[in-house]
Order: C-alpha cells, then sequence, then structure tokens
C-alpha cells in the first residue's frame, strides 16, 4: 500500500519535527504561544489515535480482502449479525471520543478566557489591509495602517520573489514577549479573519461587532499570518506580521511612535474611509461602497 | 375483489413541465434583469409569469380531469395525502427561517449590540430595546405597527374562516351542495378581507408610521414574515376559488375529494403561521 | 373499477414522442433518470474544468492564469456547480432509475412531477453557469455566499440566488417523490425492513431534502433583500448581524453534505453484500445508523463557525455533538467490514470502487473528526486541510459512490457488461491521482495554507506543483469513465437479468436491459 506507506512517512517526519526550529512542512508551525503547543498536541494526540484505528480496521480489511477471495477458494459464510460485537463497536468508539474531548475542552475553556490583559489592542480589518488601535496597557493611542509589502512586481512574476513573499508588511505589529495581549475584532466592509498560526489564534473580524481573544507569545521573534476569511479580491494579500520583542525593546518602540508621520497619516486616511462607510451604513448599504465594487458593476 | 394491488394510474408524457421550466428561467431571468435596469427586464419577467399561469391551468386542469374520470385509484389519493403533507412541511421549513432570524435577532444581535465591547467601542449609546432599528445613528425613526387594531381584527377573520371552511367541509361530507358552496364562498371572503386589511395596513405603516421594509432590522422582519404570509394567503385563496369553482360544476363527492381537503390543509398551515405572527411579531 | 374515459383523455393516448420531444415529455422513470445521470455527468466535466483552472493557477506562486477575481468567481462556481449540478442530481439519477426498480413499482408516485424536478435543471444551470457572461462576472463570495460580501457582488449573484431557488424546487419536489414511492409503491410483501439499503439511505435523504432546502430558499431570499430593498437581516448597523447568515445557511449546509453521502452509503451497501457473496451484516444496525447520522447532522451545523468567536458552551456543545457522528458512521464502516469478513470475494470494477470508497472515505471522515476538534479546527478552518477533507468525502466518497453504482447498474441500464479492462484502469488511475491531488493538501494547511487564495508563499509551493500535476492526472482519468461508459452503450457482452453471480433484489430479476416499462403488475416479494 503505497498510500499508508505515505502516510507513515509524513506522520512519522511531523513526529520528528516535533522540536524542530524550521517552519515545519507536513504539521503545524512551531507553536510559541502555550495554547498553539496545546492544540499542537491535541492534533499530535488526534491523528496517532485516529491511525490506530485507520490500521486496525482496514488491517482487517486488507486481510480479508487478500485472504477471503473467492480466487483462493474461499467459501462464504451466512453470518449477518452478532449483537455482541454490534454493541462493543458502538460504545468503544463512545468512550474513545470522551477520550478525546476531554484534552479539547480543558484548551477551549483557556481560549475563551481573555480576562487579565496587559495591553489591548483592537485590529479591524479593511478590504485589503489591517488598522491597529492600541487600546489599553503601554503603548496606548498608537494607531496604524499595516499593508501588504511585497512589491506588484514580485506577484506578476516581473521579479524575484523574495524569501518573505505575501507574508510581509509596511507596518508590523509590536508585542512586548511574556505580556499577556488581548486582541479585540472587528472589519469594516466584509467579514476578515486575523491568523498567526504560531499562536494558535484566528478570529473573525465581523464588521459592527467586537470579538475578542488573547495570546501571550513566550518567544521573541518575528512571526507571520495571513487573512483567513474570504474578503473579495485581495483577500490572498492582506498579511499579518508581529513582531515580539523584549520589554525594553517595546517601550523603544512605544516612545519611537508618537512623532512617526506616515502612520499619522495613515490614520487619517483610514479615519476618512470609516466615515464615508458610515454614511454608507445610514443607506442601509453596508460594505457597497463604489470603490469596493467589482469592475463592471 | 382479489387483493391484487389495483393498478397505479402512471401518466402519459407530458408537455407541461418543460413550459413550467421556460417560465422560470426567463422569471429568473427576468427579475435580475429588472433589479438592474437592464432593457426588457419586467417584459420577461411577465412572459415568465404568463407562461407559468398557463401551465399551472394545463396542468392543473389535466389532473382534474384525469381525477373525474376516476383514474386515480385509493392509492393514487394516499400519494396525494402524503405528499400534501410533507409539501406543508417543507413550507414551514421555509418559514421557520424567518422565525430563525427573528428570534436571533430579538434575543441575540440586537442585545449583543447594546452590551459590552461592541456597544462601548462601536455604537455607543444603543440601548437594547425591542422593536429596533438598529444602532445605526442616523437611522430614521419609526412606530411600530400595534397588535390589538386591525392585526388583532386579522387573526379573528382567519381563525372565523377556518371555521366557515371546516363547515363547508362537514357539508360536502354530508352531501349537503349549497352549504358546501356558501362555506366555501365565505372562506374566500374572509380571506380577501384579510388580504384588505394587511394591504391597508401596509400602506398606513408606510405612510403614517414611517415603518419601511428598510427600517432597521424590525423592518426587514415585519415585513418579510407578513409579506410571506401574505403571499401564502393569497395562494390558499386562489386555491379555494378553484374549489368553489368545481363544486359549482358539480366535482367532488362525500367519499373522493382530496383536492378540497388539501387545500384545507394549506389554509389551516396558513393560519397556523399567523396565529405565530401575531404572538412573536405584533404581540409580545 | 375506472369508468368510461372520455374522449378528450383519449387524444392524449397517442403513440410515445420521438426524438427531442420524447425526453422532454417523457414521464418514465428510467429516461428521467437517464437524464439526471446525462445532466450531473456534463456538469461534472464543467465544474471540473474550473478546478482544473484553479490548479494552474496554484500551479505556481505569483499570479500567471487568472486574475484574483476571475479566480474567486471560479472557486465559488466550481463548489456550486459540482454540489448541487453534479452530485446531487447524481444520486436523484439513481433514485430515479432505481427505486422503482428494487421496490417493484411500475413508476414513480408522480410521474409528470418527476419530469418537472428534471428538467428545472438545465434553466438553474444555465442563470449560474451563465453568470459567468454578466457584467462583474459570477459571484465570487465563495460557494457559502457568505454576507456582507455577497451583498457587494454584481449581478451574478442574484443570478446564483435564483439559481439556487429554482434548484431547491426541483430538488423538494424530487424528494417528496420519492419518499411517496417508497411509503406508497411497495409491491406486496416488500416490508420495509426488507427493502434494499439503497432505498432506506434515499428515503432519509429525501426528509432531509425537505427539511433543509427551504431553509436555504429563505437564506438566499433575505440575501436578495438585503441586497435590494434596504433590509438589514446581516447588517448590524441595521441590527442585524452577519454571523446570522452562516447559522442559517449552516443549518442547510450541514445536513447538506450527508445528503450527499448518505445514497452513497446505500449504494455501497448493495455492492459490497454481492462481491463478498455473502449477506449484508448487521441491516437494522445500518438503518438506525444512517437515521441516527441524518438526526445529528440537524444539531452539529456551527461547527463551521468556530471562528466566529462563539461562547464556550456554544463551541463545547457543537463539538461534543458533531463528535458524535462518527459513531454512528463508525458503526457502518464495521458493518461494511464484516459483511467481507469470511465472504468469497471478487474485485470487479463496481467492487473496486466500493472498497476504494471504505478506504479513502474514511481517511476524509477522520480529517472530520479532526476537524470537529474544536481548539484545532482554530488552527485548519479556513485552510486547505478542510479543503482535503471535504474533498476526500465529496470526490473519493460521494463521487467513488456514484462510480460504484455506475459499474455495477450499468449491465442493467444498457443490457451490456462494462469493459473490465477499462473499469479497473478507471479505478487505479483514479485512486492514485485522487490522493496525489488531495493528500498533499493536508500538510499544506497544516504548515498554514490558507483557502480561497489565487497566490500563496514560497514554502507552500512544492506541494501545490503536486496538487495540481494530480488533479490533471484526475480529469483526464475521468475521461477514461466516459469511454467505458460509451462502449458499454454501444455494445460488449450481453448481460444477463442477474447481471453478476450473487446479486440479490427485485431489479435482478427484470430482463437487462431493463424494459421501459417494468412491474406493471406488482411482483410478490416473500
Ligand atoms: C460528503 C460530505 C461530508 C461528510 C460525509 C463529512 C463528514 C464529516 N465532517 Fe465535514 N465537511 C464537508 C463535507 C463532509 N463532511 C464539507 C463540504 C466541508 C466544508 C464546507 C466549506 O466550508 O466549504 C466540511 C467541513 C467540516 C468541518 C468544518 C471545518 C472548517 O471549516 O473549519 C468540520 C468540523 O467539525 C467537519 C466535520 C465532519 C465530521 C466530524 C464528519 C463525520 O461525519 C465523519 C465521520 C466518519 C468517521 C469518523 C470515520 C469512520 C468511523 C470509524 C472507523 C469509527 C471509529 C472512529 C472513532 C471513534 C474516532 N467537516
Ligand atoms: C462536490 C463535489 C466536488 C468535487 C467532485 C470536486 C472536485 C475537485 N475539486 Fe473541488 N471543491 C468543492 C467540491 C468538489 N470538488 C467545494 C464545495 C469547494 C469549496 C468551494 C469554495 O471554497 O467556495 C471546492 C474547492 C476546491 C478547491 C479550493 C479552491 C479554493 O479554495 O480557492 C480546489 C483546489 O484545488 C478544488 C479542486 C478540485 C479538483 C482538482 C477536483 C477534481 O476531482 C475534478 C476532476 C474532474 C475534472 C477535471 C473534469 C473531467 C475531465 C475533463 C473535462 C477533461 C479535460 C481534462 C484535462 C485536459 C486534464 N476544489
Ligand atoms: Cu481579509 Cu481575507
Ligand atoms: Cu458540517
Amino acid at each position: 500500500m503505497s498510500l499508508s506507506g505515505r502516510l507513515a512517512v509524513a506522520v512519522a517526519s511531523s513526529l520528528a519535527s516535533f522540536s524542530a526550529a524550521a517552519q515545519s512542512r507536513y504539521n503545524f508551525q512551531e507553536p510559541v504561544t502555550e495554547i498553539a503547543g496545546q492544540i499542537y498536541d491535541l492534533h499530535i494526540l488526534m491523528l496517532i489515535i485516529c491511525l490506530v484505528i485507520f490500521i486496525g480496521v482496514f488491517g482487517v480489511m486488507f486481510w480479508s480482502v487478500f485472504h477471503h477471495r473467492k480466487s483462493r477458494g474461499a467459501v462464504a459464510a451466512n453470518f449477518h449479525e452478532n449483537t455482541t460485537v454490534e454493541i462493543v463497536w458502538t460504545v468503544v468508539p463512545v468512550l474513545i471520543l470522551v477520550g478525546m474531548a476531554w484534552p479539547a475542552t480543558r484548551t477551549i475553556l483557556e481560549m475563551k478566557d481573555t480576562s487579565g490583559a496587559d495591553i489591548t489592542i483592537k485590529a479591524t480589518g479593511y478590504q485589503w489591509k489591517w488598522g491597529y488601535d492600541y487600546l489599553q496597557g503601554e503603548g496606548e493611542g498608537i494607531r496604524f495602517v499595516s499593508n501588504l509589502a511585497t512589491p506588484r512586481d514580485q506577484i506578476e512574476g516581473r521579479a524575484e520573489k523574495g524569501e518573505h513573499y505575501l507574508l510581509e508588511v509596511d507596518n508590523p505589529v509590536v508585542v512586548p514577549v511574556g505580556k499577556r495581549i488581548r486582541l479585540l475584532l472587528t472589519a469594516n466592509d466584509v467579514i476578515h479573519a486575523w491568523w498567526v498560526p504560531a499562536f494558535g489564534v484566528k478570529q473573525d473580524a465581523i464588521p459592527g461587532f467586537i470579538r475578542d481573544t488573547w495570546f501571550q507569545a513566550d518567544k521573541e521573534g518575528v512571526y507571520r499570518g495571513v487573512c483567513a476569511e474570504l474578503c473579495g479580491r485581495d483577500h490572498a494579500y492582506m498579511p499579518i506580521e508581529v513582531h515580539v520583542v523584549s520589554a525594553d525593546a517595546y517601550s523603544a518602540w512605544v516612545a519611537q511612535q508618537g512623532p512617526r508621520q506616515p502612520a499619522v497619516e495613515a490614520e487619517a486616511e483610514t479615519e476618512a474611509e470609516t466615515e464615508a462607510e458610515t454614511e454608507a451604513e445610514a443607506d442601509a448599504e453596508v460594505g457597497t461602497s463604489d470603490e469596493s465594487k467589482p469592475a463592471g458593476v | 375483489m382479489t387483493h391484487a394491488l389495483e393498478k397505479y394510474f402512471v401518466p402519459e408524457p407530458s408537455i407541461y413541465p418543460i413550459f413550467g421550466s421556460v417560465a422560470l428561467l426567463l422569471f429568473g431571468a427576468g427579475a435580475v434583469m429588472w433589479l438592474h435596469g437592464i432593457g426588457p427586464g419586467p417584459l420577461v419577467l411577465f412572459a415568465g409569469v404568463a407562461i407559468l399561469v398557463y401551465m399551472l391551468f394545463g396542468w392543473f386542469g389535466q389532473v382534474v380531469r384525469e381525477s373525474e374520470a376516476g383514474l386515480y385509484g385509493k392509492r393514487v389519493d394516499k400519494s396525494f395525502r402524503w405528499s400534501m403533507g410533507w409539501f406543508i412541511f417543507s413550507e414551514v421549513m421555509f418559514f421557520a427561517a424567518f422565525f430563525g432570524a427573528l428570534f436571533y435577532v430579538r434575543v441575540l444581535s440586537v442585545p449583543w449590540l447594546a452590551s459590552g465591547d461592541n456597544e462601548a467601542l462601536l455604537w455607543e449609546g444603543f440601548t437594547q430595546a425591542w422593536p429596533s432599528a438598529g444602532p445605526n445613528p442616523h437611522a430614521d425613526p419609526f412606530t411600530p405597527m400595534g397588535a390589538w387594531g386591525i392585526p388583532a381584527l386579522n387573526t379573528l377573520i382567519l381563525l372565523t374562516s377556518g371555521a366557515t371552511l371546516t363547515w363547508a367541509h362537514y357539508a360536502l361530507l354530508r352531501g349537503d351542495r349549497a352549504r358546501l358552496k356558501l362555506g366555501l364562498f365565505l372562506t374566500i371572503l374572509l380571506g380577501v378581507i384579510f388580504l384588505g386589511f394587511q394591504v391597508y395596513e401596509y400602506f398606513h405603516a408606510y405612510a403614517d408610521l414611517n415603518l419601511r421594509l428598510d427600517s432597521g432590522i424590525y423592518g426587514s422582519t415585519f415585513f418579510l414574515l407578513t409579506g410571506f404570509h401574505g403571499l401564502h394567503v393569497t395562494i390558499g385563496a386562489i386555491m379555494l376559488t378553484v374549489m368553489l369553482f368545481r363544486t359549482m360544476a358539480g366535482h367532488f363527492q362525500p367519499d373522493n375529494h382530496f383536492a378540497f381537503e388539501a387545500t384545507a390543509w394549506y389554509w389551516h398551515f396558513v393560519d397556523v403561521v399567523w396565529l405565530m405572527l401575531f404572538v412573536v411579531v405584533y404581540w409580545l | 373499477m375506472a369508468a368510461v374515459i372520455p374522449e378528450r383523455l383519449q387524444e392524449h393516448h397517442h403513440g410515445a414522442h420521438t426524438g427531442l420531444m420524447r425526453w422532454i415529455t417523457t414521464t418514465n422513470h428510467k429516461d428521467i433518470g437517464t437524464m439526471y445521470l446525462i445532466f450531473s455527468f456534463v456538469m461534472f466535466l464543467a465544474g471540473g474544468v474550473m478546478a482544473l483552472t484553479l490548479r494552474a493557477e496554484l500551479f505556481q506562486p505569483g499570479l500567471q492564469v487568472v486574475q484574483p477575481e476571475l479566480f474567486n468567481q471560479l472557486t465559488t462556481l466550481h463548489g456550486l456547480v459540482m454540489v448541487f449540478g453534479a452530485i446531487m442530481p447524481a444520486f436523484v439519477g439513481f433514485a430515479n432509475w432505481m427505486i422503482p426498480l428494487m421496490i417493484g413499482a411500475s413508476d414513480m408516485a408522480f410521474a409528470r412531477m418527476n419530469n418537472w424536478s428534471f428538467w428545472l435543471l438545465p434553466p438553474a444551470a444555465i442563470l449560474l453557469i451563465g453568470s459567468f457572461f454578466v457584467p462583474g462576472g459570477a459571484t465570487a463570495a465563495g460557494w457559502t455566499l457568505y454576507p456582507p460580501l455577497s451583498v457587494q457582488m454584481g449581478m451574478g449573484m442574484d443570478l446564483a440566488i435564483f439559481a439556487v431557488h429554482i434548484m431547491g424546487v426541483s430538488s423538494i419536489m424530487g424528494a417528496i417523490n420519492i419518499v411517496v414511492t417508497i411509503l406508497n409503491m411497495r409491491a406486496p410483501g416488500m416490508t420495509m425492513m426488507k427493502m434494499p439499503l439503497f432505498c432506506w439511505t434515499w428515503l432519509i435523504t429525501a426528509y432531509l431534502l425537505i427539511a433543509v432546502m427551504p431553509v436555504l430558499a429563505g437564506a438566499v431570499t433575505m440575501l436578495l433583500t438585503d441586497r435590494h430593498f434596504g433590509t438589514s437581516f446581516f447588517n448590524a448597523a441595521g441590527g442585524g448581524d452577519p454571523v446570522l447568515y452562516q447559522h442559517i445557511f449552516w443549518f442547510f449546509g450541514h445536513p447538506e453534505v450527508y445528503i450527499m453521502i448518505l445514497p452513497a452509503f446505500g449504494i455501497v451497501s448493495q455492492i459490497i453484500p454481492t462481491f463478498a457473496r455473502k449477506p449484508l451484516f448487521g441491516y437494522a444496525s445500518m438503518v438506525y445508523a444512517t437515521s441516527s447520522i441524518a438526526i445529528l447532522s440537524f444539531i452539529v451545523w456551527a461547527h463551521h463557525m468556530f471562528t466566529t468567536g462563539m461562547p464556550a458552551a456554544g463551541q463545547l456543545f457543537f463539538m461534543y455533538a458533531t463528535m458524535l457522528i462518527a459513531v454512528p458512521t463508525g458503526v457502518k464502516v464495521f458493518n461494511w467490514v464484516a459483511t467481507m469478513w469470511r465472504g468469497s470475494m471478487t474485485f470487479e470494477t463496481p467492487m473496486l470502487f466500493a472498497v476504494g470508497f471504505i478506504f479513502v472515505f474514511t481517511m476524509g471522515g477522520f480529517t472530520g473528526l479532526i476537524c470537529a476538534i474544536a481548539p484545532v479546527d482554530i488552527q485548519i478552518h479556513d485552510t486547505y486541510y478542510v479543503v482535503a477533507h471535504f474533498h476526500y468525502v465529496l470526490v473519493a466518497g460521494s463521487l467513488f459512490a456514484l462510480f460504484a453504482g455506475a459499474y455495477y447498474w450499468l449491465p442493467k441500464w444498457t443490457g451490456h457488461m462494462p469493459d473490465e479492462r477499462i473499469g479497473k484502469l478507471h479505478f487505479w488511475c483514479s485512486i492514485v491521482f485522487f490522493n496525489v491531488t488531495f493528500f498533499p493538501m493536508h500538510f499544506l494547511g497544516l504548515a498554514g495554507m490558507p483557502r480561497r487564495v489565487p497566490d500563496y508563499a514560497l514554502q507552500f509551493a512544492d506541494f501545490n506543483a503536486l496538487a495540481t500535476i494530480g488533479a490533471f492526472g484526475f480529469g483526464l482519468s475521468q475521461l477514461i469513465f466516459l469511454w467505458a461508459v460509451i462502449k458499454c452503450v454501444r455494445g460488449g457482452e450481453k448481460a444477463a437479468a442477474r447481471s453478476w453471480e450473487s446479486a440479490e433484489g427485485l431489479e435482478w430479476t427484470v430482463p437487462s436491459p431493463a424494459p421501459h416499462h417494468t412491474f406493471e403488475e406488482a411482483p410478490v416479494v416473500r
């Protein structure tokens, strides 16, 4: 069976890359938050349980396929029910499922607990960029817009693609390491989703509503994510870049933010857009501002 | 009589379905053209409707002829019963989508919008209430529709129409054709009066209450629920009218009148939907 | 009984129409079944060409073949066409052909309405596929049509809405027809618990259809009024909620995926016993398992919405309920394996596809279960992992079962045995290329590639290239099927009434090909 062979190779290599530093090819990216770690382990657990059942069930099936064939002179038996085995293979799976649900429940409750934040940041999805608003904690008042930084030429194949093709932005989010960050999400036009795999965070940004989630990165570094909800033409082109830095570096970044010109400009631009949007909403036409309509309409 | 199964009637090839398909194609295409202001949109749409009407007349006419010719035995009758029952169930599920939406906005989304971060960061000052046009600061104020005027009267009218229809049914079972006709006629009349009031109510809403389809979520749910109900009353009244004409043509026997019964089921279903509407849309 | 037939009815009794008019006016369940099957195959090719265009664009990072707007349109229409145009009508085609034959009925309960159910599909397909050619193009909001994005769309979206309405009407009428046929037209002695499992699974599927198609109609109607008439169902400013649409859609959408798999379970349950030469293991538990799956399917919908930010209690409820579905589905898998156990098996093409189905569908089921674990789903939602999951259950599940059923009943339809060599080639090419296409998508999703994107980061390049190569191989393999069917229609080894050595059931008691009219006198089942 080439297939199960490949499956085995895949699983073996994913287990091997458990602690690999490089971005994984076969499994989740290396987790840098407690939650992402739990998710990683949950997935491995699920994979192993499913694999064991799979091998068990198809072991039996293929044994039968090879041995109980007519060409090998097999004569068909005639049984067609057996209450005992039927009860067993109903009850045992239930027990296995309970075993899976238990750790998952714990993780869910932890993920959903957004209390006790050190810093609160609001992220707003726009077609097709992210706006960030530091609401509370160190850095309060910082606002900027974060756009894709990959040049058009790379996308259209006129230039060599860079290492972080499509995963780089002009103004990354900066947060201090080891601090609990509460993230509020909303959107201005259509639904977007803020996703950074290494944090185990994916949360839809829904226009007109605020949703929250949280993360606490344990390791400094640059972590990259993408918008994960189809949001129109440039859905593939609104990445997320988070720089997790030391407390000192963070303070320095905050101090440096004040006079930064482009951010303020960008903010003004966003403000104008929000205004136009509210007008549109007044006509009960949220999300139909002209610029976002597809061409030809 | 043997116990052998009676032969099940299988109709001859029929030209009507394709008319229905063309009709719906024109209807859909015409509606889209109309919505986007493309030239002959309304024309295409009404051509579709006309063909649909032709098809319904022809098709049901043929069913009636087959039925009167005694081609449908007991088994076909049973098929009709099953199918009408499940058709009504599908209609129930259609309304369920809209009732579900109403429930969701009343119990969940409006309170959410008026509390916590939603209120603090996005819709400052929005308070929870029903009826609501939502947190839009530019919303046009409106007066909600009261329950105890026309709607209450309409409830009475529909309930009475249910009773007159049942009365007509008993007359049919007894073979009392005169009362049957009278009962049917009264039922239709009540249905039409109901619709008249409904139309008046809509005018009233637009003219005096400033309550419109675009008056936020209250207007949306109000008009879609009552509107689809009104549409069903209209269809029911048309069905009843057909039954009246068929009665006058001497159709239906005390032991064989499923078309009448199906119409009655449908009418009662429309009644029940109204009662629910009355409670959750107008009253509470 | 029947009294005098009036003259004006008689005039309809002239002989059958010929040529095109025969197909347009037919009330014969076999003709209608054939039309359904042909229609669905044409739609499969159309949806497949769209998929190949997607795959061509995804062969390398960067934009090469199509621009993002068109890419999103293709993704959306690929999903809609495959689901509503290919898979669902194909199963209805099987139901039309086989259910009357299996229960000993002369035809479907409402033969004229049956014709309309089919003939509503071409108009719907015209609206849907025609929307590519209107200003602004087809809708590009994904097959799930989430607002507010779908509210932004142009004319193509309205065409899609009306197409969905028409297909809904067709499905509801078809489902009612099937329910009534099964409940009311069984031959004497054909009790419910003697009925072939294919009929059982379709009966339950039909109930699902009647219950959820109207809900979908309601959802898209609200989209239409939000788009054009100023309502605010899905607009927070007016007090609505975009997520409300998702609830309504998935209340339809999750039962919908079982609508596409339960009849497949039925087909496989017919085939395995035939080629294992042994009765189906656990017939009664199969019936109960199917019903349980159907009932559970109504309370799991929000597992598609774990990232919308619902309260923890909601996540827990929907996670537990979803996981439970593994139990009745497992019962089915175990029953099939137990049926093969100590059988006397041969592996003609239908059996190959059936065994392939069990093997690969179960992989898709397991990935479904992994999706059901809410914290894990937070990571894999809207990634290629989900794309892999549902192609495992839809392509290797529904589609493979359809192929299995087609090879199984082709002798009954055409009177000729399908060519085993071609059939086996089709199977092996399909299963190999299927896995080459979709297996790498698991890795893509885990590593972080989102779905519905025309372009992606560099680390996903090699698996995408592999998937694209697989997709073209898989697509070409489907031409082998076309070849097998055409060859079988044209000629080949004559099929006996009982075309497979130990096939059981009333359909094998009538000659092959099945005459135009069968069971006009009901058979008696002991
Ligand atoms: C034929 C169609 C089909 C079928 C049968 C299924 C079956 C299942 N699906 Fe799938 N699903 C889809 C079609 C289907 N799905 C589609 C189209 C989507 C995406 C829609 C979109 O977003 O566009 C989707 C998405 C989807 C999601 C959302 C993912 C996301 O978007 O984030 C989830 C989450 O819970 C899920 C779960 C399941 C589960 C638990 C099953 C279960 O029914 C599977 C049960 C089977 C087994 C588990 C295997 C056999 C069992 C045993 C051998 C017994 C022993 C096992 C144990 C005890 C573990 N599916
Ligand atoms: C219902 C059944 C069904 C079926 C059968 C398929 C079949 C296939 N699907 Fe898909 N698919 C969906 C249902 C289905 N799909 C759904 C619901 C979505 C989600 C849409 C959304 O996100 O909104 C989706 C999305 C989807 C995506 C993700 C798109 C995105 O996120 O942007 C991809 C990408 O690879 C894909 C690929 C394929 C391929 C390669 C096949 C192949 O199996 C197709 C094979 C068939 C052919 C290729 C045609 C036959 C051959 C010819 C016509 C001859 C010519 C051929 C050659 C010259 C080679 N599908
Ligand atoms: Cu924003 Cu996708
Ligand atoms: Cu689902």
